[in-house]
């Protein structure tokens, strides 16, 4: 079954990773381009990655947003050496948890569907990547002739797959 | 060809490239120069002692016992202070997987365009508008990616951090954006404490002297002249070093764009990132929310490793092959400047090696595994992971 998939592998032409890059404009903030990249063109409208992207950086802004809230618990946690931090989830925190649950909720909607895989950016130090989902792709091809060209492997996905 | 492979669970932070060391299983992450924390961590808490030694006993039954209860807690926040800057991850950004690196890669050499032989290619800058002032985003050649805007490449920690101030030997840590404000309530507890233990010798001095002489005070208390003397320098140091840091807060500056004089001066860019207001900049330095690690430390991941070194171990060779078709058509472009520590990457490093011997590309199917060349990746991967 290794070998196979291996085969396959060799045999895909295509950019398996795509990088949405993130948005400096703001400053420092995790922000994320809306720009669409063309190796998606025909594998997903524009409209919906956008609204993904754009949904995406107002959670960003919803964790990193200095307020009250976050001056209360920064100033709380300071009092108790912020030992506070070792027990209860920062607010930080619980929006990630909301992010992850939004990424899921996209995946299995608008994204299996279509044989791609978004990641959550924070398994990548806030960069966002859409993956081919692999599964789709072996289903399809079987054993086509290898073409040369720009192959990326993911090896991430490889060491799940094993 | 059978082969015997062993998988096992290992957690990510054994696999992390760069020069920490872990403790804790991966709960603690330092610096690997850890000598001059633990004499931080000596001198305060060998002074601590001494003052509620010598000098407490005294001070609470002839001025009040508040004193030494005020000094514990004191001496307790400082300390958590200290580990959390020590103990915490300062901001990490993870390096570029291959695949990203090569994104990447295509992306420069599109930008740049056919460059002619000989012609040094330009250097890897990235130019974006924030705030309306244009900053240069540099490429890291070890970790493959363009630093996010204020973070820098630690050379003692081999890693980029992301709002990079400085690495402090004292703390056996960098300082970024995760635990720069730990840093600088370590250091101003620091400062108040040993003002506050500075004073209060002097004090217990005086009131001893007057009932029992200047020279008995000193026999019966020999602590209290170490103690001056470590406060004595501790002030100048860390009472200096605190008030640089308030006047960086003030500005939203890191010591990193202090140091190579990013915002100063008439030509260069004004700090985009500081709001004008010396209030809104400390509150979003001190009181701004706490990011979380971005580096998965104690996340679990499969490894898989030969039984024994000559057998073909399908798993760790067949991982290679894919790698070095990528690393075939890409080595000339991605700069071979890699960590000895890199494990992760070792991988692309054994293919990288074993590139030569691949120059037939091998697009047919191959079921058995291609004999030599997979030897030879085999080798270099089991002396990598011998490194």
């Amino acid at each position: 079954a290794f070998h196979n998939l291996q085969e396959l592998r060799h045999s895909a032409s295509l950019v398996t990773k795509v990088f949405v890059q993130r948005d400096y404009s703001e400053g420092t903030v995790c922000r994320f381009q809306t720009k669409f990249p063309s190796e998606l063109d025909n594998r997903i409208e524009r409209t919906l990655l956008e609204e993904t992207v754009k949904t995406l950086n107002s959670y960003y802004v919803e964790a990193e947003k200095i307020g009250g809230q976050s001056y209360l618990e920064g100033c709380l946690a300071c009092a108790t050496a912020y030992i506070v931090f070792l027990c209860m989830e920062t607010r930080y925190e619980k929006v990630l948890k909301k992010i992850s649950g939004y990424i899921k909720e996209q995946n299995e909607k608008i994204y299996a569907p279509r044989g791609l895989l978004l990641t959550d950016p924070t398994d990548r130090g806030m960069r966002v990547t859409i993956t081919n989902d692999l599964a789709q792709r072996t289903s399809s091809k079987s054993q086509g002739q290898p073409t040369t060209g720009h192959i990326l492997v993911d090896t991430t996905l490889f060491v799940k797959a094993s | 060809m059978s082969a015997v492979m062993i998988t096992r669970k290992v957690r990510k932070w054994e696999k992390l490239p760069g020069k920490n060391t872990f403790c804790c299983d991966g709960r603690v992450m330092m610096a690997r120069q850890k000598g001059v924390f633990y004499l931080t961590l000596f001198l305060i808490v060998g002074t601590c002692s001494l003052f509620f030694a010598f000098e407490c006993p005294y001070l609470a039954v002839h001025l009040s016992p508040a004193i030494p209860v005020f000094a514990a807690l004191l001496f307790l926040f400082v300390i958590a202070m200290l580990l959390r800057t020590s103990f915490s991850d300062p901001g990490v950004l993870p390096r570029a997987l291959p695949e990203e690196a090569t994104f990447i890669e295509m992306e420069i050499e599109a930008a740049n365009g056919n460059v002619p032989a000989g012609q040094r290619p330009p250097p890897r800058i990235r130019n974006v508008q924030i705030n309306n002032q244009i900053v240069k985003l540099k490429y890291c050649y070890t970790c493959k990616i363009f630093r996010p805007p204020r973070a820098s490449h630690c050379s003692i920690c081999d890693n980029c951090v992301d709002r990079f101030d400085h690495h402090c030997p004292w703390v056996g840590n960098c300082v970024g954006k995760r635990n720069y404000r730990y840093f600088y309530m370590f250091t101003l507890s620091l400062s108040l404490l040993t003002i506050y233990i500075f004073t209060f010798d002097i004090v217990h001095v005086v009131m001893r002297s007057v009932d029992n002489g200047f020279l008995n005070t000193l026999k019966e208390t020999p602590g209290t002249v170490l103690e001056v003397l470590v406060c004595f320098f501790t002030l100048w140091s860390v009472v200096g070093l605190t008030g640089f840091h308030t006047y960086l807060i003030s500005l939203n500056q890191t010591t990193n764009e202090d140091i190579k004089g990013s915002w100063s001066g008439k030509n260069r860019v004004q700090n985009p990132y500081s709001h004008k207001n010396i209030f809104k900049n400390c509150c979003e330095v001190l009181c701004g929310p706490a990011f979380p690690s971005v580096l998965d430390r104690r996340g679990l991941m499969q490894e898989d490793s030969p039984a024994s070194s000559t057998s073909a171990a399908p798993s760790s060779s067949s991982s290679s092959n894919p790698m070095s078709q990528t690393m075939k058509t890409t080595a000339p472009l991605i700069p071979n400047e890699h960590t000895p520590d890199d494990a992760k990457p070792s991988i692309a490093a054994s293919a990288e090696k074993s590139d030569s011997p691949k120059e037939e590309d091998p697009p047919t199917p191959q079921v058995p595994p291609l004999a030599s060349p997979e030897t030879e990746a085999d080798a270099s991967l089991a002396k990598d992971k011998a490194q």
